[in-house]
């Protein structure tokens, strides 16, 4: 049977003994259809993957089956039943389980107290929280996925994987027959998606069915049975895995053919060395970092999270402190703890978080561009800007990045895509003209257009003899963009490959040896 | 694909006159039509000017049971009343804008009017002064150190300004460098300089100021009074200052995200303390506008005040919690507590009535803004 991508209309038919069916589901906002006839088939104790760029609807779909949205047509079956939703807790109470790409905890309470948010348990009739069984319980559900924190210790304490695990937790412990995972390892070390998947093959052996949705589509041709993939919200094509090798989801996603994921290699290295650090200390994060970025040249760091490769960055460029070391930019040391200084010296830092670190999120495109670059708009004394110059440079910069809006001047940020929102902070950055950029994850949780824009807009900066350093834990990235890769380790700087040494299994080596040797 | 003209197909249990629909209408009306003044109510609501339609509201229902509202007397009265307001509240909206607040200006202005007094006073009464701490060193039976001074009016607002503007900087500093909560700086330091303002004068006022001081307060350069002259220039300069240079771009960056704004290489802590000066600087104004019309420096000045100064700002749609914040918005809030103020005082109830009816007042003007809020967060 062929199930291509020219199969516009997959068939409408009410299957037996499926866990879950959409059947002709649409859904409008605005008079913008976002949603067009989608009919999909869950099937019992298997992982569905759900893929597609964003924008592509899968979130809208996932919050019409979780009753966060009515869907204006087409109807949903559960188990054969239709099933209707008139709020999210209906569909909690249909056994539908649902780990939100936004974590959902309250970081000033404990684990056990977020757990068990939605009804504490008591002692007796009493209100009184009985705190001890309420440990007991959590200590159960946490030991199910092999996580080992204490129940009492604040969510505040934990790391994004270990929070990211206690939210799975929290689902679990209600045994919802149905699984949805909305990019669920984003914030996970390499171990603990290890551990994640293990969960959702064990759900799946008992006949758990899972929706898994991730921009990591390694990840879904390895834990899926079947996928489908959204484009313009529309079912592209839907079938078993092994039909859909990773090429093959994403010429459907995007509705093209990329030759590959990444831009061809523009940038060549020059002598002149434009970073230099040395001896960079800081107890406890990092120890004796030495390294050097050149003219032209993108450096890639490499290391799992928790290795201190984003601490790094954040002490290059003066954000943290280090207790020992130097930082040289070109001929002159720069002083610690002072981005201004660092900026003015012609440096700049994409940071991994971009809501709370990059973006001003209410505030408009225009404005957000203008930011590094503002003081070179203003007159001397006065601060007066050249506003006309100042928003014909910021149009053009979002221009050239490809920023997709209606409107850069009015329309705030936080309505653009995860992807357009990216390439606002590197437009920010790219207006002020940085010669070193540094560059910490920059194409987390954005689609394949997007990241493909992000490589070329970074292939291009050191191409015209920027140097670049690249922090990022998606191995591929760096093996194709970098002229050299770093590993870092515990705070440790344990490899260096030079791109005539590249080889995905060495650099994976020398970023886990460590680790794995000295128990914690 | 059209959703607009799809029929309602048999499946959709909602119906056509579901949602958003119902507000639109279906059916031609008349002009009176629910709908109609439902989206006429929405459209002021949601507007920038609402705080001013609501005062003419005000007016208009009031007008008839108050005739004395639109006396000449009256309405210059209030006009009057306008200027040192505008002025302090211009500057706790800068404070405002980076998610902080001063509490301090009232007794900066109490404490700056003292100071400004001592200077220029031309005779004091020992009977009245003979206890209090600058007797004999400032303080004489011919007034103050300034007295008769050809400069000394202007040297004296000089200082006046000058110790608002450091008042203002302590608070800034201890906020932005040290990282202490804006609320509790600030609290302690309207305590301190309140205590101050008392204890320099004893708490007496001071009196018998010269001609030349009080007619910043009263006098006028043509037809034009100088408070008027001096709250619209603040105004048109702290407009331009917001919305026209880098200060001001920087100002509405930090107090929507420091840490994004700290990244970006501004220097957040120096913009924070900037805006606290600011506001030491216009509160040390309006105390020189308040004290040169009440011909006296007055240690209990602007006492009651801070509601006024905050409430005008924060009814208008000035966010309490940062980045957001015009001064066409404070002028507004302004106009409308400036009129609520006048208009209990002309109904001549006691004190306590008029506290409680601008508590309600005040209480539903900040509701109305919630609404209004949330209002427009379903509009986009």
């Amino acid at each position: 049977m062929d199930v291509g991508v020219d199969q516009k209309k997959p068939s409408l038919e009410v299957a037996d003994g499926a866990a879950f069916q959409f059947l002709g589901v649409g859904k409008s906002f605005f008079g913008v259809p976002v949603l067009k006839d989608v009919s999909l088939t869950l099937k019992p104790g298997s992982v569905l993957g759900l893929v597609g760029e964003n924008g592509a609807g899968k979130s809208t779909l996932m919050n019409v089956m979780g009753g966060v949205l009515r869907p204006d047509a087409g109807r949903m079956l559960l188990r054969g039943a239709p099933y209707a939703p008139q709020g999210p807790g209906d569909a909690r109470a249909a056994g539908i389980g649902f780990i939100h790409q936004e974590l959902n905890l309250f970081t000033n309470l404990s684990v056990a107290e977020n757990m068990f948010i939605e009804s504490f348990p008591t002692l007796g009739r009493t209100p009184a929280i009985d705190r001890r069984r309420m440990a007991e319980r959590t200590r159960e559900h946490l030991s199910q996925i092999g996580l080992e924190i204490s129940p009492g210790a604040l969510v505040e304490t934990l790391s994004p994987g270990e929070r990211q695990l206690v939210e799975i937790a929290k689902v679990l412990a209600m045994q919802p027959r149905i699984f949805i995972f909305d990019e669920p390892t984003t914030s996970l070390t390499a171990k603990e998606t290890g551990l994640l998947f293990e969960i959702i093959r064990k759900l799946r052996t008992r006949g758990t069915s899972i929706i898994y949705i991730s921009h990591i589509l390694g990840h879904v041709a390895e834990l899926a049975d079947e996928v489908a993939v959204l484009r313009n919200g529309e079912v592209v094509t839907t079938g078993p895995a092994l039909e859909h090798p990773v090429p093959r989801m994403i010429s459907c996603m995007v509705g093209r053919d990329l030759k590959s994921f990444f831009p061809p290699k523009v940038s060549r290295p020059e002598e002149e060395v434009l970073l230099r650090i040395d001896g960079l200390s800081q107890p406890g994060i990092v120890r004796d970092i030495d390294l050097t970025v050149h003219k032209g040249e993108i450096v890639g760091l490499f290391g799992l999270m928790g290795s201190g490769r984003t601490e790094l960055a954040r002490m290059i460029f003066g954000v943290d402190r280090y207790e020992r070391g130097t930082v040289r930019l070109g001929d002159g040391l720069l002083p610690p703890g002072n981005p201004r200084v660092a900026i003015e010296r012609g440096m700049a830092f994409v940071t991994e978080n971009r809501r709370e670190e990059g973006l001003l999120m209410s505030v408009s495109i225009a404005d957000n561009i203008g930011l590094v670059a503002l003081p070179e708009f203003a007159r001397a004394i006065t601060g007066h800007l050249r506003r006309r110059r100042l928003q014909a440079a910021t149009e053009q910069k979002a221009q050239e990045l490809r920023i997709k809006a209606t409107s850069y001047q009015e329309q705030p940020v936080k309505s653009l895509s995860g992807g357009n929102q990216q390439k606002v902070v590197v437009a920010k950055w790219l207006l002020a003209a940085p010669r070193i950029l540094l560059v910490d994850e920059p194409t987390r949780g954005i689609d394949v257009g997007a990241k493909y824009d992000v490589y070329t807009i970074i292939g291009e900066l050191a191409r015209q003899g920027s140097g670049v350093l690249y922090i990022s834990s998606e191995l591929e990235e760096l093996l194709a963009l970098a002229d050299r890769i770093l590993v870092v380790n515990r705070g440790e700087l344990v490899g260096q490959f030079e791109r005539s040494e590249f080889a995905e299994e060495r650099v994976m080596r020398a970023a886990f040896r460590q680790g794995e040797e000295v128990p914690t | 694909m059209s959703t607009e003209s799809r029929p309602a197909e048999p499946g959709d249990a909602r119906g056509p006159h579901a949602g958003s629909d119902a507000l639109v209408g279906h059916r031609p009306a008349a002009w009176w039509s629910r709908a109609r003044l439902m989206k006429l109510g929405r459209t002021a609501l949601l507007s920038e000017y609402f705080v001013l339609y609501l005062s003419f509201l005000y007016m208009l229902v009031l007008g008839p049971f108050l005739p004395q509202l639109f006396a000449t007397q009256n309405l210059a009265d209030m006009v009057s009343n306008i200027w040192p307001l505008l002025v302090v509240a211009i500057g706790q909206n800068f404070v405002l804008i980076t998610a902080g607040i001063d509490l301090s200006q009232t007794s900066n202005m109490a404490l700056t009017s003292v100071i400004g007094a001592v200077l220029v006073v031309t005779a004091c009464d020992p009977v009245l002064f003979s206890k209090c701490p600058l007797w004999g060193t400032l303080l004489t039976e011919h007034g103050g150190p300034l007295a008769g001074m050809a400069l000394g009016v202007p040297i004296a607002v000089l200082t006046m300004l000058v110790i608002g503007s450091l008042i203002g900087w302590i608070n800034g500093v201890a906020v932005a460098r040290f990282k202490m909560p804006a609320f509790m700086v600030t609290l302690v330091s309207m305590m301190f300089f309140s205590a101050v303002a008392i204890y320099l004068p004893k708490s007496e006022n001071i009196q018998n100021l010269p001609h030349a001081f009080v007619v910043l307060g009263k006098g006028s350069i043509g037809p034009v009074p100088i408070p008027l002259l001096v709250g619209v220039g603040v105004a048109i300069g702290a407009h331009l200052l917001l919305s026209r240079t880098l200060f001001g771009r920087r100002l509405y960056a930090v107090g929507t995200n420091p840490v994004a704004s700290t990244i970006s290489g501004i220097p957040t802590a120096r913009i924070i303390t900037q805006a606290y000066v600011l506001a030491g600087f216009c509160a040390a104004l309006a105390s020189v506008l308040y004290s040169a019309r009440l011909e006296m420096g007055r240690p209990t000045l602007a006492r009651t005040q801070f509601i006024d100064i905050v409430g005008a700002n924060v009814i208008a749609g000035v966010s309490l919690s940062g980045g957001k914040g015009k001064i066409t918005w404070t002028a507004f809030g302004v106009i409308f507590f400036v009129l609520l103020a006048n208009t209990l005082n002309l109904l001549d109830l006691p004190f306590y009535t008029i506290d409680i009816v601008k508590g309600l007042v005040i209480f539903g003007a900040a509701f109305l803004d919630v609404m209004r809020t949330r209002a427009a967060a379903q509009s986009h």
